[in-house]
């Protein structure tokens, strides 16, 4: 069974950078993962087209679930999740969690082998209700 | 029997309201410093000179895909949330208007777009963003489509001021963005005044 994919979205390059070498070392390297962070001109910001690229390096099987920052990087990311057409979009999930945490929670559920479902619930459970 | 508009409309079109972006551009940064992360007008002027470099290629095409192409040009290039927000304007009126564009069609297609807008921002009229001109421009041309659309844009624009943001990052705020035009409404009725001059041009 393959292990759900780990998207990391934000606002800041180094932020989602910082954020996947945290999932490496805690986590290891089964978890297919990938960041997108920074703007089209390189500033802070989210670019759609970084993170369809993200989401496609990190495509599994068994799904994808992608952990941004502020306002912006989600409604991109639900955009890019649009954009990925009716096949795919529909195994790829934007999770409502912290995004350092919510990434490591997250892969470190998803190395456990749980589903799609399962690894978005355990990254949510980080925010408050 | 309405027609199609020609390539040199939309070519009309694209220029006009690029060309209001770029001139407001500092305007829209100063209102979002006072609200929001003060990229708006960057961002905007990013998106729409990417439009305004595909132009030729977009205007060639029937006005649906057009539309449909302005707004993935402003997906792609925009950043921030109103890249998705603008872009999921464009697109979905673009799939609503077919080969004829009444005034009828037009809004229409303006109501189905603003539906997309409220899924995509998780939003409501009333929280101050561009959806507090959308929908009375919508309501406007529904109700009286002879109305002065600009002015209309431009009033709904000024009523968000006393408003309290409820999405995007003026939320944040909470009472203190109250006093302040939302600059997602400022732009969209400066491109209601330059899509109304152009035609009118």
């Amino acid at each position: 069974m393959a292990n759900v994919g780990i998207v990391i979205v934000s606002h800041s390059a180094k932020v989602a950078e910082g954020a996947a070498d945290m999932v490496r070392q805690m986590v290891g390297d089964q978890v297919p993962l990938a960041f997108a962070g920074g703007s089209v001109d390189g500033g802070l910001g989210t670019d759609v087209a970084a993170i369809m690229a993200a989401i496609e390096a990190a495509w599994s099987d068994a799904g994808v679930a992608i952990l941004v920052d502020l306002g912006g990087a989600e409604t991109n990311s639900e955009m890019a999740v649009e954009l990925l057409g009716e096949e795919r979009r529909d195994h790829v999930v934007v999770c409502n969690a912290p995004i350092v945490e919510g990434a490591v929670i997250a892969a470190a559920e998803s190395s456990g082998g749980s589903p799609l479902a399962i690894v978005k619930q355990v990254a949510e459970e980080l925010s408050p209700q | 029997m309405p027609t199609a508009p020609p390539a040199d409309l939309i070519a009309r079109l694209i220029d006009a309201v690029a060309a209001t972006v770029t001139a407001h551009a500092d305007e829209l940064t100063a209102l979002d410093q006072a609200i929001g992360d003060g990229d708006h007008g960057l961002n905007m002027r990013r998106g729409f000179d990417a439009v305004l470099a595909e132009r030729n290629v977009i205007a060639a095409k029937p006005l649906p895909d057009a539309l449909k192409a302005i707004g993935l040009t402003l997906v792609m290039k925009v950043g921030g949330a109103s890249g998705p927000l603008y872009g999921t304007l464009f697109m979905a009126m673009g799939k609503e208007l077919g080969a004829s564009v009444t005034t009828a069609d037009v809004a229409h297609a303006l109501g189905s777009a603003i539906d997309a807008v409220k899924a995509r921002g998780k939003s409501e009229t009333g929280q101050k963003t561009m959806l507090d001109v959308l929908v009375p421009l919508h309501a406007a041309l529904v109700a009286s489509p002879h109305a002065d659309m600009a002015a209309v844009a431009a009033a709904a624009a000024e009523a968000t001021i006393p408003m309290k943001a409820i999405r995007g990052r003026a939320s944040f705020l909470g009472d203190r963005s109250i006093g302040h035009m939302d600059p997602g409404a400022r732009s969209a009725s400066l491109i209601v005044a330059a899509v109304v001059s152009a035609l009118e041009g």
